[in-house]
């Protein structure tokens, strides 16, 4: 906050220039985030948590993990849209693996993203992040959950519970 | 474009519930809505935030920084721009390209692209308060690391 006024006292040019792109910024935003937020009330509300849980939880194996990466790749939206998402999966009892795999290919993998690598950055370019990525959210997912203790990730979860309420 | 897909679903879903069960729908919408408004004030920061490093840093230089770089000092940097960027992907490819053709390696791009995508400095604040500070960390430091390994294998394959 206090950087934005500093800079435009600085430079008038550069502080109007930032809050321009922030409001663009801002409606580009609202675009994309509304469709998410509806979908996670109704995520939340319709899908039963023993339901989340035999596809998603603990256990899950690879169902949970073809799933996370799915609908990770199906989303729309930045990075830290991914996060509510995650705080609801959290609460509906997904495991937190599948979370971070989630996460991972929301950030990497999401499907409209790719096809507009294709695009610019050509095909060869994509297909080898792609794969690359991949396994590495994978590996990402497993040592995180190995490392993160088990009060921490408790808390995550409770907090989850306070963040969508 | 596919924004309207993807209200389109939405919508389509959101009117698949109300005539299933209104009661639930409504709740649903109000759990969305209240899910945004917890979320709200650090999504503004972090579109001032946007705002700001979007202004102030421009392909020219960027371009300067990485262009003639090769080797692993490029690579490096690469990432560390990338981590602490926060440009949405349809302005950081066409970019990513200009720089290309500005004389960027590929190794150090796929660098830039990976660290862009998947490490947050940005973006830090709200994924600490969905995941608390530890895990926040972990989570953006293996990113890192692992973008290091996309870069490779990426100057391998295309480079």
């Amino acid at each position: 906050m206090l950087s934005i006024f500093l800079l435009t006292a600085f430079n008038r040019a550069l502080g109007t220039k930032a809050l321009l792109i922030s409001y663009k910024a801002f409606i580009d935003m609202l675009f994309v985030i509304p469709p998410i937020f509806v979908l996670l009330g109704l995520l939340d509300v319709w899908v039963p948590r023993d339901r989340m849980i035999k596809y998603m939880g603990e256990g899950s194996g690879l169902k949970g993990i073809l799933l996370a990466f799915f609908i990770g790749s199906a989303a729309a939206g930045p990075l830290y849209a991914a996060f509510p998402v995650s705080a609801v999966f959290m609460q509906k009892g997904v495991s937190f693996r599948n979370v971070i795999i989630f996460i991972g290919a929301w950030s990497t993998t999401k499907i409209p993203m790719v096809l507009f690598e294709i695009e610019s950055l050509g095909a060869t370019f994509a297909l080898t992040r792609l794969l690359v990525d991949i396994p590495g959210i994978i590996i990402i997912a497993m040592l995180l959950s190995k490392l993160v203790k088990e009060n921490e990730i408790k808390d995550m979860y409770e907090n989850a519970h306070k963040m969508s309420s | 474009m596919d924004s309207y897909i993807f209200y389109g679903i939405t919508i389509v879903l959101l009117i698949f519930s109300f005539t299933k069960d209104r009661e639930k729908s409504m709740a649903a919408l109000k759990k969305g809505w209240r899910s945004f408004e917890n979320i709200l004030p650090e999504f503004l920061v972090v579109l001032l935030l946007i705002g700001v490093m979007l202004a102030v840093s421009s392909p020219q230089m960027i371009s300067n920084i990485l262009g003639k770089e090769s080797g692993w000092i490029g690579v490096l940097l690469a990432s560390l721009v990338g981590s602490v960027t926060l440009i949405p992907s349809f302005v950081a490819f066409p970019t990513a390209l200009l720089l290309l053709e500005a004389g960027a390696g590929y190794m150090q791009i796929g660098a830039l692209i990976s660290t862009l995508m998947m490490v947050g400095l940005v973006t830090m604040p709200i994924e600490i308060k969905y995941f608390g500070k530890r895990m926040t960390i972990l989570r953006n430091v293996f990113a890192f690391i692992f973008s290091f390994f996309v870069a490779f294998a990426i100057g391998k394959v295309v480079g």
